[in-house]
Parts: structure tokens; sequence; C-alpha cells
């Protein structure tokens, strides 16, 4: 039996923090550069309801990943490869939510049998295959976070010159395309956007955990707050927190940082879920009596 | 038209042109017809409803209003432009539909979309975008629960912003698709009672696309009546007689005017046309 306090120990331990924290500056950067482009992207990613299409994106940009460690090219420009491939094909094949969960469903499975065959071919460190699933919180050196500084600003110019016709365009299609917002043209961009955005995450927490940055921190942001505003930021926030807080948290550990940036942003997506529940039960705003108690559908 | 020969003649023939012009307009696809040969303006202030059988084209006629729907042949124009030159001229107004209680969207956001939600970049909040938002929420009486998500408003409450969204980039035209679907009867009084307001204050012209004609009856100019890849345009006692109509359908119809309302007996039995999307196949994905 192992000693319980040997497990904590390996799980948080800060003897030589300071030190420690010199060496993951990069990674720290990168931790908050993601949490940024996360925060931001999962608000389209919750209301264009496309978390399974993230997972298997990310499946995807596991495979590009591997095989590239296989073939010993870079591994950031594998996993943006694979990445996008995806994406443009769920993008192009996918325009119905139906259509588009078999064809992700259709597309995971192949992805990640590839990423496994590749890795078994590959005769390198253990620990880089392991990282491509489920990260590594020292991994990230200068190159690597000059790609994922260049993708993010793609990705951040890419959403803030399409912001408001795609929030439309998310929430109410119809209406959009009345006023002359190009709805099935902005489909594809947004695809492509998240793409490139996966393939920086796969980086840092791994392909397995990827929706724990794309996904969570806005849809726990959007139970508590219905304002686009105060949703964004929040996301942004949660997200930045999640990362950051991770890789703080892993530091002294000879643990993966994924499951510690995968509890943070549960346990936020918790408290906001009961917060939510609290408000849908006493209600919104101040209303005339007639609102006090806000219908409870769900 | 006006032929002032000041230099603001070009506005003076702008303010004065007509709502919605539809010249020698047709429709088909593939083999059937739509309509064709229609020919109609609707002057400002105008309240004209469309009515019809399923599938006769309305949708279609509100889609190539909007610039979505090309013509097989004639022209559109809206307040004297082509439909896709300027957006703000026409307000539109979709049918009630359920919205996702947990849509991220007050109120007052879903009619911030109406006023800028196509245009490029993020946007700033300022307080001339924020007033107008104020100034129409107020003037369907939405003000109380403009901080409310909008899936979490009933049907009617939503209709009642639906109506602000159109309004709030000031149309010329308000076009209105099955608005009054799966509302109740208090709803629609207040729904139709906010659309002919504005055309009285404002005199923005109304196309208001229905099946059920009594509830804005007593607001209507003229009806436009589709059927059968034919049309009948008039005032509501010229289309909805007997004789019109039996000879639209080709079959015999009994339309019976009858305490302030009517009553159409003898139509083909049509499944509900509540469904139709206006995006076509373009999904969100």
């Amino acid at each position: 039996m192992t000693d319980p306090s040997d497990i904590w120990h390996r799980i948080f331990n800060y003897t030589d923090y300071p030190q420690l924290l010199t060496l993951v500056h990069n990674s720290l950067i990168a931790g908050a550069i993601l949490g940024v482009v996360g925060g931001l992207i999962s608000t389209f990613v919750i209301k264009r309801d496309l978390p399974f299409a993230v997972h298997g994106i990310s499946e995807l940009s596991f495979a590009g990943a591997s095989g590239a460690l296989l073939l010993g090219v870079n591994v950031v420009v594998g996993s943006l490869a694979g990445s996008i491939l995806a994406a443009v094909v769920i993008g192009a094949l996918g325009n119905r939510a139906r259509d588009r969960n078999s064809i992700i469903g259709v597309l995971m499975p192949f992805g990640l049998g590839l990423g496994v065959l590749f890795l078994a071919l590959y005769k390198g460190r253990a620990a880089n295959k392991f990282g491509l699933l489920t990260g590594q919180i020292v991994a990230v050196d200068t190159p690597q976070l000059s790609w994922l500084v260049v993708t993010s600003a793609i990705v951040l110019l890419g959403l803030a010159l399409i912001w408001r016709p795609l929030s439309f365009a998310s929430t109410d299609p119809d209406l959009a395309a009345a006023r002359g917002v190009p709805v099935a043209a902005l489909s594809p961009v947004f695809m492509l956007l998240l793409g490139l955005a996966v393939a920086m995450s796969v980086q840092i927490v791994g392909a397995l955990l990827v929706l724990s940055i794309l996904v969570t921190p806005a849809a726990a942001a959007m139970r508590v707050t219905a304002s686009p505003l105060l949703g964004t930021l929040l996301s942004v926030v949660f997200a930045v927190g999640s990362t950051v807080g991770g890789i703080l948290l892993a530091l002294g550990s000879s643990i993966p940082i994924s499951p510690y940036v995968t509890t943070i942003s549960f346990t936020i997506y918790l408290a906001c879920r009961l917060i939510g529940a609290r408000r849908r039960t006493r209600g919104w705003a101040p209303l005339p009596p007639a609102h006090t108690q806000s219908p409870t559908t769900a | 038209m006006s032929t002032r020969t000041t230099p603001a003649v070009t506005d003076v023939a702008y303010a004065s042109a007509p709502a919605l012009v539809l010249r020698d307009a047709s429709l088909r696809y593939g083999r059937r017809h739509l309509w064709s040969g229609l020919n109609l303006q609707v002057e400002p202030g105008e309240f004209l409803a469309v009515l019809g059988s399923n599938g006769s084209g309305k949708t279609s006629l509100l889609r190539a209003i909007l610039g979505l729907q090309r013509l097989d042949t004639g022209t559109v124009l809206v307040a004297g432009h082509p439909p896709r030159q300027r957006r703000d001229d026409i307000g539109y107004v979709p049918q009630q539909r359920h919205v996702d209680p947990l849509v991220p969207l007050r109120v007052r956001d879903v009619v911030g979309q109406g006023l800028d939600g196509h245009r490029w970049g993020t946007g700033w909040p300022g307080s001339g975008r924020r007033r107008k938002i104020e100034a129409v929420l107020d003037a369907v009486g939405a003000t109380p629960f403009a901080d409310m998500p909008i899936g979490l408003l009933s049907g009617g409450e939503q209709q009642r912003v639906r109506i602000a969204q159109a309004l709030v980039a000031d149309p010329k035209l308000l076009l209105c698709d099955e608005p009054l679907l799966s509302l109740d009867m208090r709803s629609q009084r207040t729904v139709t009672a906010l659309v002919d307001r504005r055309r009285r204050t404002s005199n923005t012209a109304v196309v208001f696309v229905t099946h059920e004609i009594n509830p804005v009856l007593p607001y209507v100019d003229r009806v436009l009546y589709l059927a059968g890849a034919q049309f009948r345009v008039g005032s509501v006692e010229q289309v909805l007689n007997s004789a019109t109509l039996s000879e639209l359908y080709d079959m015999p119809i009994d339309v019976i005017h009858t305490g302030g309302r009517i009553v159409v007996a003898g139509l083909p039995e049509t499944p509900s046309d509540a469904h139709h999307a206006l995006a076509g196949a373009g999904g969100v994905a």
C-alpha cells in the first residue's frame, strides 16, 4: 500500500517553489494566452452548441501531433494540420446538428486510432507521447511559445472582426440572415478559428482535456449571467484562472498539468450552476409581481 | 412624383417614395410557378395583409423583399432602393418560436442585435445606442423585463421584444411573418396594436403575413391573397368574398362576414404552415 501522505506529496509539493516558478515562466505566459483565447471562443462554442465538435477536432489534432512526433517534424505544425483538417471537414459536411454529431462521431475514433498508431511506432521519450494526451507543464519552449502567440493573435483578430455578426448568427440565424449577415459563410470561418484554438490548447492541456478550456468556462459563465459582456468577461476570467491556477498548483509535482486545470475548471462550473439555480428560483432582475416567479422550463 | 427643383429634390423624392414596389415580379421553383406578374405598391403608413394557402409563396415573397431570394423576373424596391442596399429600411418580425432559457441574451441585447448585430467588429457600448434601445423598449412596454434573459419570457412578451428589435433601426417597411402564431388572444391584440401604432406615429408601412385575418382586420388597408399560382390585391371586401376566393382556389368557397369577423369555409385542408425557416438550409455550425 502507498502511504496516503506520499500521494498527497506527489500531488502538491511546493519545496523550491520560487526556483521552479522561474523555470515555468513560458508555461505561465502560454497558460494565460490560452485562457484568454479559450474564454472568448468558448462563448461561441456554447452559443453554437459545438462542444462535441471541439472534442472531435482535438482528437484529430492529437493524430496530427503524434504523426509529427513520429516523423520528427514540428509537433505544433502537426497538431495545427490535424485540427484544421477536422474543423474544415466538420464545417463543410455538418451544417445540421444531427449530421454534424454523426460526422464527429465517425472522425473522432479514426483520429484517436491514427494517433495511437503513430505513438506506438514512435521510439522517443515516453513523456512526449503522454504529454500529447494529457498535457505537459514544462514542455513549452520558446519556439512553441512563439507559435502560440502567433496563432492566438490570428484567432483573437478573427474573432474581433466577426464578433457581432457571429453572435447574431449564432443566437438567431433567421433574423441575422434577414439583416444581411452572411450566416452560411461565417460558419466555416468560425470552424477554422476554432480549429486553431483547439490545436493551441492541445499543446498545453493535451487532447483529452481540451474541453475544460474551450467549453467549461463559457458554460459556467452563462449559468450566472445572460449579459453578453459580463458573460464573456467571466468566461475569460474562469479560463485564465483554470490554466494559470492549474500550472501554479502543478508546479512541484510529477503529475501532468491537466488534472489541476480540469479540477479548477469543474469547481468553477459547479459553483456557477449552484448560483444559477438560486437565480432561477429567485428571479433574475427586479420585476413586477407577475415575474418574480420565473418560469422553470429546462 | 415631385418635380420641385430645390437642391433637396432627391430627399423629397426619397421621403415620398412608396415603401415597397414590386414590378412584374414572378417566382417559381423548378416548373412550379409560385406567382407571376405581381405588381404591388405599398405606400408609407399602409397596412397590407398577405394571406394565402400553405406553399403559396408567402414566405418566398418576404425573402424576395429582404433580398434573400432572387426573383425570376421583375424588380423589388424598398423605399426606392433595391432590398440589399439599405438594410435599415426593413424591420423584420419573425414568428414566435421556442428560445432556450439558457440563450445568453437579455431582452436589451436582442433589441441591440436589431440595431447593429449585422455590423462587423465588436462594437462599443455607447450612450446613444443605449438611449435608442431604451426608447424602443419603452414604446413596446418591455422596459420592466429589459434585463431578463429572452428565453425566460412568455411568447407574447417575446413578440413584443421582436417588434422592438425590428423597429430600433427605424425602418420604413415592417415585414411581419406570422408574428401572431401560437400567441394567446390578449397577446395577439397587444402585438397587432403595437404594429398599428407604429405605422400611425411613424408612417411605417406594414406587410403582415398571416393565415388568420381576424386579429388584424381592424387595421388592414389592403389584402394580398396568394393561392394556386395566382393572386388578388384589393380591399378586404374586394378580395375576401366567396366569388374571388372560389375563383382563386377553383372550388366553391364560402366567405361569411359576421359580427366584425370573417369566416372562410371550404378551404382545402392544409397541414399547419407553422414552421418554415427563413434562412433556408443555412443551419448553425
